[in-house]
C-alpha cells in the first residue's frame, strides 16, 4: 500500500516576464488501487498538476508539498521521481529519432528497475502488452514517436505504463484526439493495469467520455487552480448533464 | 528536434523545377560567389591561387588565423609516417608524386592543396588489382608527430574489384593531405577517412574521387579529433553509370572547427550521387561547417542526386553552418533534391526521457547514439564502427562533466526556458524533380 499525498500545492509559471500562479492550493490523496479522475475546464490547471508532480522544469513550486510514502517528491530530479514509482502518460510525447521503441522500452525498464530485465520474460511481456493494445509487432522497430499517429502515441504511452509498472500513474488527457475504437483499446489497457497491479491512478480529462470505459473511484472538479468539488463517479454524470458552467459563475452555488 | 537555424532563400523552391533549367540557385551566398561552381579554379600551380584574405566564398567560414601558414609551400617540413596493413595482393608503394602516378584523378582546388602538391614530399599508392575481391579492409594510419607535413595518397581500385580502404589520421601537428581515389570500371570501393587527431592538430585536406563506368564508390568521412579540420571532397565521374555516396559524421566540441566541403560534379550521363552528413556539436565555441555543392552540367542527362545535412546542437554556444547548393543545367534528370536541418537537443526531449527513469547523461547518450546510429552502421567495418561509437560516448562523458554529474532542475527551479510544446517539427526542404 502506497500513498501519494499532495498538500496545499502552489505552482507558478513564467509568462510574459512575470510569474503567474496556476495552482492555488491543491489537496489530494491517492492510495494504491484507487483511480481518481480530475476534471475541469481548459486552463483550470489540470495539466499543470500532472507536470508539476512529474517535475517539469517549466513549473515552479512556490508552496505546499508532494510526498510519496512520506518521501519528499519535490526534492527529487525528474528521473528520480520516475524511479520512485511515478509515471506520466503525456499528451504530447516527443520524438526520439534513431531510437527504436524496443530499445527505448528496455532502456527505460532497466533504468526504473536498476537492472536489465530478464530477456525471455521481457520479450514475452512486451509482445503480450502490444497485442493487448492491438499494436503490430513491427511497431517495436519504429523510432520512438517518429511519424506516430495521435492514437499510436497514446497506445505507446499506455504500453510504457504497462511495462514499467509504476506505483502511481498520471494520465494527462490520454483520451484527447482518440476515436471511439482507439479510446476503447486504450481504456482496456488502462483497466488491465488497474486490475493487474496495485496502482494508484490520476486520470486527467476534459471530457466524461473516457469515464464510460474507466470507472473512477473518485472525481475531483478542478476550477481556477484548485479542487472545487469532489465526489464519486456520479459527479462525472452530473457534469455530463450540466457541464462546467455552474463552476465558472462565481455567483452560482 | 527544434530547428534553430536553417539556410533557405525565399522563393528558391521554384528554381529547381524542370521548367527552370539553366538557372542556378544557392543558399547562404557569401561575398562574391562564382557565377557557377564550375568556374572555381583548379590548378597544380600554387601561383595560380592568390593568397586568400578570408573573405572569399570558399574561405569565409574557416578560422583563418589558425590555417594561414598552410598557404605557403614551405609550410611542410616532412612527410608523415604511414602505417599500412593490407591483405595479400594489394600493391602498396611509396615514392614521389610521379613515381606513384598521382595527378590523373586529382587537381588541387585551392591554394592549400596546390601548396601541398608543390611541396611534394612522399606520396603513397594503394592499388587493388582488377577483379580482386578483398575480404579484409586495407588499413592505413597516418600518424602526425607534431611537425608540419604534406602528403599525397593514391587509392587505385582496378576494374571490377571490390575493396574497403580505411585511412585513419591520428597524432598531432599540422597536416596538408591530398587523397586521390580512382575507381575503375565496375569497381566497388569504400573509402573511409577518419580524422581522429589529438587536440591541437590542424588538417586541411582535399580528397578527389573519380568514379569509373558503372563503378560504385562510397566515401565516408568521420571527423572527431583535431582543433581544425577542413576536408574538401570532390567527386567526378569518368564515364556513365557511376554511383557515388558521400557519407559523413562529425562531433565538434568546444574550440573545435570541423569543416566539410563537398562538390559533386555531374557531367557524365546516368550517374547517381547521394550525400548525407550528420553532425553533433557541444560546448561553447564548438563549430561545424558543411557545404554541399552539386552541379548537374548540361550534358549530365539521367542524373539522380540527393544531399542531406543534419546537425544536432547539444548545448548553447555551439554553431553549425549548413549550406547546400544545387545547380542544375539540364531538366532531363531523374531527380535532384537537398535538405538541411539543424536541431537541438531540447528540454522536452530531456524531460521525456528522464520521466522514464533515465538520468540526464544517459538521456543525452541515447539521443546522440540514436542520431548517429544509422549512418555509423553504413561504414560497413564493424571494428571501426564500434571504436568510433566508443569515442563518441567518451567525448560525451569527458567533455560534459556537468551533465554527467549534475542533477536536473526539476519543478522548483525556474532557470530553464519554457518548453517549446508541439514544436518538434524537423523542418526541412526537399526538392524533387
Amino acid at each position: 500500500m502506497a500513498t501519494l499525498e499532495i498538500r496545499d500545492l502552489h505552482v507558478s509559471v513564467e509568462a510574459d516576464g512575470g510569474s503567474k500562479e496556476i495552482l492555488r492550493g491543491v489537496d489530494l490523496t491517492i492510495r494504491s488501487g484507487e483511480t481518481h479522475a480530475i476534471m475541469g475546464p481548459n486552463g483550470s490547471g489540470k495539466s499543470t498538476l500532472a507536470y508539476s508532480i512529474a517535475g517539469h522544469p517549466k513549473y515552479e513550486v512556490t508552496g505546499g508539498s508532494v510526498t510519496l510514502d512520506g518521501e519528499d517528491v519535490l526534492e527529487m530530479s525528474v528521473d528520480e521521481r520516475a524511479r520512485a514509482g511515478l509515471f506520466l502518460a503525456m499528451q504530447y510525447p516527443v520524438e526520439v529519432p534513431g531510437v527504436t521503441v524496443s530499445n527505448f522500452l528496455r532502456t527505460a525498464k532497466t533504468a526504473i528497475d536498476g537492472e536489465a530485465p530478464k530477456l525471455r520474460t521481457w520479450v514475452k511481456d512486451v509482445r503480450s502488452a502490444m497485442e493487448g493494445l492491438r499494436m503490430d509487432a513491427s511497431f517495436a522497430e519504429r523510432n520512438v514517436n517518429e511519424g506516430f499517429s495521435g492514437g499510436e502515441k497514446k497506445r505507446h504511452e499506455i504500453l510504457q505504463m504497462e511495462l514499467l509498472r509504476p506505483k502511481f500513474a498520471i494520465l494527462d488527457e490520454t483520451d484527447s484526439g482518440l476515436d471511439v475504437d482507439a479510446l476503447k483499446v486504450v481504456s482496456e489497457g488502462v483497466n488491465r493495469v488497474r486490475q493487474g497491479n496495485d496502482v494508484g491512478m490520476l486520470l486527467i480529462t476534459h471530457y466524461t467520455r473516457i469515464l464510460r470505459y474507466i470507472t473512477p473511484d473518485f472525481v475531483h472538479v478542478f476550477v481556477d487552480g484548485k479542487v472545487a468539488e469532489q465526489g464519486g463517479p456520479e459527479l462525472a454524470d452530473a457534469l455530463e448533464e450540466s457541464g462546467y458552467d455552474r463552476f465558472l459563475t462565481p455567483a452560482a452555488g | 528536434m527544434t530547428v534553430v537555424e536553417e539556410n533557405r532563400t525565399p522563393g528558391d523552391e521554384l528554381a529547381d523545377t524542370p521548367g527552370a533549367t539553366g538557372r542556378a540557385h544557392s543558399h547562404g551566398a557569401g561575398t562574391v560567389p562564382d557565377a557557377s561552381r564550375a568556374a572555381r579554379r583548379t590548378s597544380f600551380e600554387v601561383a595560380d591561387f592568390a593568397v586568400p584574405t578570408g573573405r572569399e566564398e570558399e574561405w569565409r567560414f574557416s578560422p583563418f588565423a589558425r590555417i594561414k601558414a598552410l598557404f605557403e609551400v614551405a609550410a611542410a617540413e616532412s612527410a608523415p609516417a604511414l602505417e599500412v596493413s593490407a591483405p595479400e595482393g594489394v600493391e602498396v608503394r611509396s615514392g614521389s608524386l610521379e613515381e606513384v602516378g598521382a595527378g590523373t584523378g586529382f587537381v588541387p582546388g585551392d591554394r592549400v592543396a596546390a601548396a601541398a602538391w608543390q611541396a611534394g614530399g612522399q606520396a603513397h599508392l594503394v592499388r587493388i588489382p582488377a577483379e580482386a575481391e578483398l575480404d579484409e579492409p586495407v588499413l592505413l594510419t597516418l600518424r602526425g608527430t607534431g611537425g608540419a607535413t604534406s602528403g599525397h595518397l593514391v587509392v587505385d581500385a582496378g576494374r571490377h574489384s571490390r575493396a574497403t580502404v580505411v585511412l585513419d589520421h591520428v597524432g598531432s601537428g599540422t597536416h596538408r593531405g591530398g587523397v586521390e581515389v580512382r575507381a575503375g570500371d565496375g569497381a566497388q570501393l569504400t573509402f573511409v577517412t577518419l580524422q581522429e587527431w589529438d587536440s591541437g592538430a590542424v588538417q586541411v585536406s582535399q580528397q578527389d574521387v573519380l568514379v569509373g563506368r558503372d563503378a560504385t564508390v562510397k566515401h565516408f568521412a568521420v571527423t572527431l579529433g583535431g582543433d581544425v579540420v577542413r576536408l574538401s571532397t570532390n567527386v567526378r565521374y569518368a564515364a556513365p553509370g557511376g554511383d557515388a555516396q558521400c557519407l559523413g559524421l562529425y562531433f565538434s566540441d568546444a574550440g573545435q572547427h570541423l569543416e566539410h566541403r563537398l562538390f559533386v560534379d555531374h557531367e557524365a550521363t546516368h550517374c547517381k550521387s547521394y550525400v548525407e552528413y550528420k553532425g553533433a556539436l557541444q560546448g561553447e565555441t564548438a563549430r561545424s561547417v558543411w557545404i554541399g555543392d552539386v552541379l548537374i552540367r548540361a550534358a549530365a542527362e539521367g542524373t539522380e542526386t540527393y544531399e542531406l545535412n543534419r546537425n544536432l546542437v547539444l548545448t548553447d554556444g555551439a554553431r553549425a553552418d549548413s549550406v547546400p547548393n544545387l545547380e542544375i543545367e539540364t531538366g532531363e534528370i531523374v531527380g535532384a533534391g537537398h535538405a538541411s536541418a539543424t536541431g537541438r537537443f531540447d528540454d522536452e526531449q530531456l524531460f521525456y526521457l528522464q520521466s522514464r527513469g533515465l538520468a540526464e547523461a544517459d538521456a543525452r547518450r541515447l539521443v546522440v547514439r540514436g542520431f548517429f546510429a544509422d549512418i555509423l552502421q553504413r561504414i560497413g567495418v564493424p571494428a571501426v564502427q564500434e571504436r568510433l561509437l566508443a569515442t563518441i560516448e567518451t567525448e560525451l562523458e569527458t567533455t560534459m562533466p556537468a551533465a554527467a554529474g549534475a542533477t536536473v532542475p526539476a519543478a522548483g527551479s525556474s532557470t530553464m526556458p519554457a518548453p517549446a510544446g508541439g514544436q518538434q517539427t524537423d523542418a526541412e526542404k526537399a526538392e524533387e524533380n
